[in-house]
């Protein structure tokens, strides 16, 4: 009983335990973190290509307005949004406010209301700004 | 003669010294979760300055992304948030591996690419901006 295999993280969300927004949330805060750390090493390229101008430019500028480009910086304002926003929540928690299960649950859908708005509004003026 | 957590029965292990440190058993105490929160509260406002600066950027030619990227306040918040960005992400990224690679070996050889990524990452990001900036 005491040596029985016992199940190891990540894979527990599901089968061990219900899902729940709070767990999603979580888990999402990491899986948008380790988006952004990737998309991090995108956006040195496109300033290196910036600083190298010419062909360089021409190519990421061309890469960007592709539809995989613009699929690509969708997700990555989505993450950073949701990152941002998530991550003001856990200092909160870190500073002692709304630990409380229903402000958890409060905060949480603000997260997620605030973060569709404001990455709509930063598209509505990267879209006007590319017309 | 109470403190870091020991009953008065349990034989003191731990010296003065070690307790006045408060580093525990891990030798670095909160380090890692300390600057994870300062790197993040000197983010969050950064990145939003780096968004709206982004945004601004979209469908610009060469010359126009130059300069406004040139603009000394615009620099300095470039640099500021992209060394601040990696940094954190390092902080970030170890504590998924700690948690998610259970292979010793494996793990070791993640540490060390993602302080590698992050290493480059910062210092490549401060050529390209002060190259953009001081090309005139």
């Amino acid at each position: 009983m005491a040596n029985r295999e016992r199940p190891l993280s990540p894979f527990m969300l599901g089968q061990t335990y219900r899902f729940q927004i709070t767990s999603l949330m979580s888990i999402l805060h990491r899986i948008t973190g380790i988006s952004l750390a990737l998309g991090g090493i995108s956006l040195v390229w496109w300033l290196m290509a910036i600083a190298l101008g010419g062909d360089a430019y021409e190519f990421a500028s061309r890469q960007w307005a592709s539809p995989l480009g613009m699929l690509f910086l969708f997700g990555f304002t989505l993450a950073l949004v949701y990152h941002l926003l998530n991550g003001i929540r856990h200092l909160l928690w870190d500073s002692g406010w709304g630990y409380e299960i229903p402000k958890v649950y409060a905060s949480g859908y603000a997260v997620f209301a605030v973060g569709f708005v404001l990455t709509g509004l930063i598209w509505f003026f990267g879209l006007r700004g590319a017309a | 003669m109470s403190g870091g957590g020991e009953t008065s029965r349990a034989p003191r292990f731990r010296t003065p010294l070690k307790r006045a440190l408060g580093l525990g058993s891990g030798h670095s105490g909160t380090e890692h979760f300390w600057k994870q929160r300062v790197t993040a509260v000197i983010l969050a406002p950064l990145a939003i300055w780096f968004v709206v600066t982004l945004v601004s950027l979209v469908g610009a030619d060469l010359e126009t992304a130059r300069a406004i990227i040139a603009r000394p306040w615009n620099t300095i918040i470039f640099a500021v948030f992209l060394v601040t960005m990696f940094w954190h992400a390092r902080l970030g990224l170890q504590i998924v591996l700690e948690d998610y690679v259970h292979t010793r070996s494996l793990e070791i050889a993640g540490h060390f690419l993602i302080n590698f990524l992050c290493g480059l990452g910062a210092i490549a990001s401060l050529y390209a901006i002060a190259r953009i900036a001081f090309a005139g």
